[in-house]
């Protein structure tokens, strides 16, 4: 009956056909526009995951299959002797007493992989502990006392202001005074991480959650908590002179011969917030008297060159969280989330070159 | 209905099929993109971004077999031959996309040693080994494929509001979930081999 390509109705008047594919036109554009919209294409200067890590590879250049942060590192294995005693606190599977296999990462804070160790730097520990459910706990800690800034806006304004001045090839310190003084919450956290007491490696050094976590227990009540891993070795000062100027991976050197001389432990003190404590602010201390639970013991006896261990491939996402832990209010914890997912998918397709801390180094 | 007359509806089941995944699907495709640029929801969409995927995988394949198992009734006779061949083709990229990007998504995951968390203690077992470069290139395909099952949907639609606001039709009666008598001034030609839905 019909051979016509389209069979348009031919009741409908040449203008009226027009207008009505003029409407399908704009209902089709219409949607591709609230998509590109949604993807963030039509606001460009808004803060995103991307933008974040742009800004590392600006401060720091871009080095081929490292992390944009935490560039430097050096990989572990050990166990999480669990003493039974986080079970009035958290549902979660780590927390019945038993041992759970974790493998993990040493690193320095920066974007820099080949960058000398010195004592100021700020150091980390990342795990991830293998529940025997098939869960995992992932962990992402640092050796400071608070965050420096409450939100990623603010951490990317800093951030902004340490890209090196092209004509000087230092950040100029205009602008990272501007900030201070734009910001003053971070002036106070600020003299916090600058007071801190700061340890001679990484075996005597203290790493914390910084941010706010929520423990759900078998009765469904939720509690704010914070988590430390509180080092079983003596705490010793840091060396006078820098050692990085002789030798560039001192820090990572000396644990080395640590974990060779015996497993080095940690004990997992885990915080309990009070109402009033903030939760959605990871640069505000809690105060020093609220209740802490020693809930078990980190042991690491090997370390591991990052071309050696699972680690390297590994996105030690904060967010990934077992049954009984979740994330709380705090907004740096979904940040983190977005800003470590852009990071590992760069580096994980891109060509990985020699870590600072190679295999003979670990093994010599 | 008289069983001699050829149906004029989809079935029940592929009708209410075909709405569920609609919605479900330009859902997941906004969640997809919207936490690629944000910050603050990004955990919120990447934990609703899972268990939804994998139940459009579910569904998907529910839907293939139904499809294999129900008699479809006829193109219409407004659709000329290659309208009916472009129908059938995008119905069938359409049906490879919504099984392929939530086996990639998964398969990525798993090739980035991520966990593949469902909700509470619920996690799906990996199915790829990790790896760095096979992570990387999933990832891009996850994406490409994402833009391309967007695309198609709106070809899809277009089409539909074409033959609605154009050839009037009444083409959507096909897939309404109410019952439609069948009332379009056009005969309906007996089934052919190229029925799409």
């Amino acid at each position: 009956m019909k051979q016509d390509l389209l069979n348009i109705d031919p009741k409908l008047s040449p203008t009226a056909v027009v207008l009505r594919v003029a409407l399908i036109g704009g209902i089709l554009v219409g949607a591709a526009a609230l998509f590109a919209y949604a993807r963030g294409w039509f606001t460009p200067r808004a803060l995103t995951q991307d933008r974040v890590i742009d800004t590392f590879q600006k401060v720091n250049g871009v080095y081929s299959g490292f992390r944009r942060n935490h560039a430097k590192g050096v990989c572990f294995r050990g166990w999480f002797e669990s003493n039974g005693n986080g079970v009035e606190l958290s549902k979660a599977a780590v927390f019945p007493a038993g041992r759970i296999p974790v493998i993990g990462r040493f690193s320095l804070a920066g974007g820099q992989p080949y960058v000398a160790d010195a004592p100021t730097a700020v150091r980390a520990m990342a795990l991830q502990l293998q529940l025997p459910n098939g869960e995992e706990w992932r962990m992402a800690m640092i050796d400071l006392p608070v965050f420096p800034v409450q939100t990623m806006q603010q951490f990317a304004v800093q951030l902004e202001a340490s890209i090196p001045d092209p004509a000087t090839g230092k950040p100029d310190p205009a602008k990272m005074k501007a900030f201070v003084e734009a910001n003053p919450d971070a002036t106070r956290a600020l003299g916090l991480i600058q007071s801190r007491a700061i340890s001679s490696g990484f075996a005597d050094d203290t790493y914390r959650s910084v941010n706010t976590f929520l423990f759900r227990d078998r009765q469904g009540r939720t509690i704010p908590v914070r988590w430390a891993m509180i080092p079983e070795q003596s705490f010793q000062p840091p060396p006078k002179d820098d050692p990085g100027k002789a030798d560039a991976n001192y820090l990572f050197d000396a644990l080395i011969a640590a974990v060779r001389q015996g497993p080095q432990r940690w004990r997992l003190v885990v915080t309990i917030g009070e109402p009033g404590d903030p939760t959605n602010d990871a640069s505000i201390p809690w105060p020093d008297d609220r209740r802490s639970v020693d809930v078990g013991t980190l042991v690491i006896d090997r370390i591991e060159s990052e071309a050696e261990s699972p680690a390297r491939d590994m996105n030690f996402d904060p967010t990934i969280l077992p049954e009984g832990i979740a994330v709380s209010d705090d907004p740096l914890l979904s940040a983190r989330s977005a800003a470590y997912s852009v990071s590992f998918t760069r580096r994980e397709g891109e060509p990985k070159k020699p870590s600072a801390i190679t295999t003979a180094e670990v093994e010599k | 209905m008289n069983p001699t007359t050829p149906r004029t509806q989809f079935a029940v089941p592929s009708r209410i099929l075909h709405w569920l995944m609609a919605v479900m699907i330009l859902a997941m495709l906004f969640i997809g993109v919207a936490m690629m640029a944000s910050l603050a929801d990004y955990h919120r969409l990447v934990a609703i971004h899972r268990p939804l995927g994998i139940a459009i995988l579910i569904l998907a394949v529910i839907r293939l077999i139904n499809r294999r198992l129900t008699k479809l009734p006829p193109f219409p006779p407004t659709m000329s031959p290659p309208e009916r061949v472009l129908a059938s083709l995008s119905e069938k990229l359409l049906y490879a996309l919504m099984i392929a990007l939530p086996l990639v998504g998964w398969g990525m995951l798993s090739a980035g040693d991520y966990p593949v968390q469902m909700f509470g203690a619920l996690h799906l077992p990996p199915i790829l080994p990790a790896h760095p470069t096979l992570f990387a290139f999933l990832r891009g395909t996850h994406s490409v494929l994402a833009y391309l099952l967007f695309a198609t949907i709106l070809a899809h639609v277009g089409a539909v509001l074409f033959h609605t606001l154009v050839v009037r039709d009444r083409i959507l009666n096909r897939m309404a979930l109410w019952p439609v008598r069948k009332t379009s001034s056009t005969q309906t030609q007996p089934s052919s081999s190229h029925e799409t839905e």
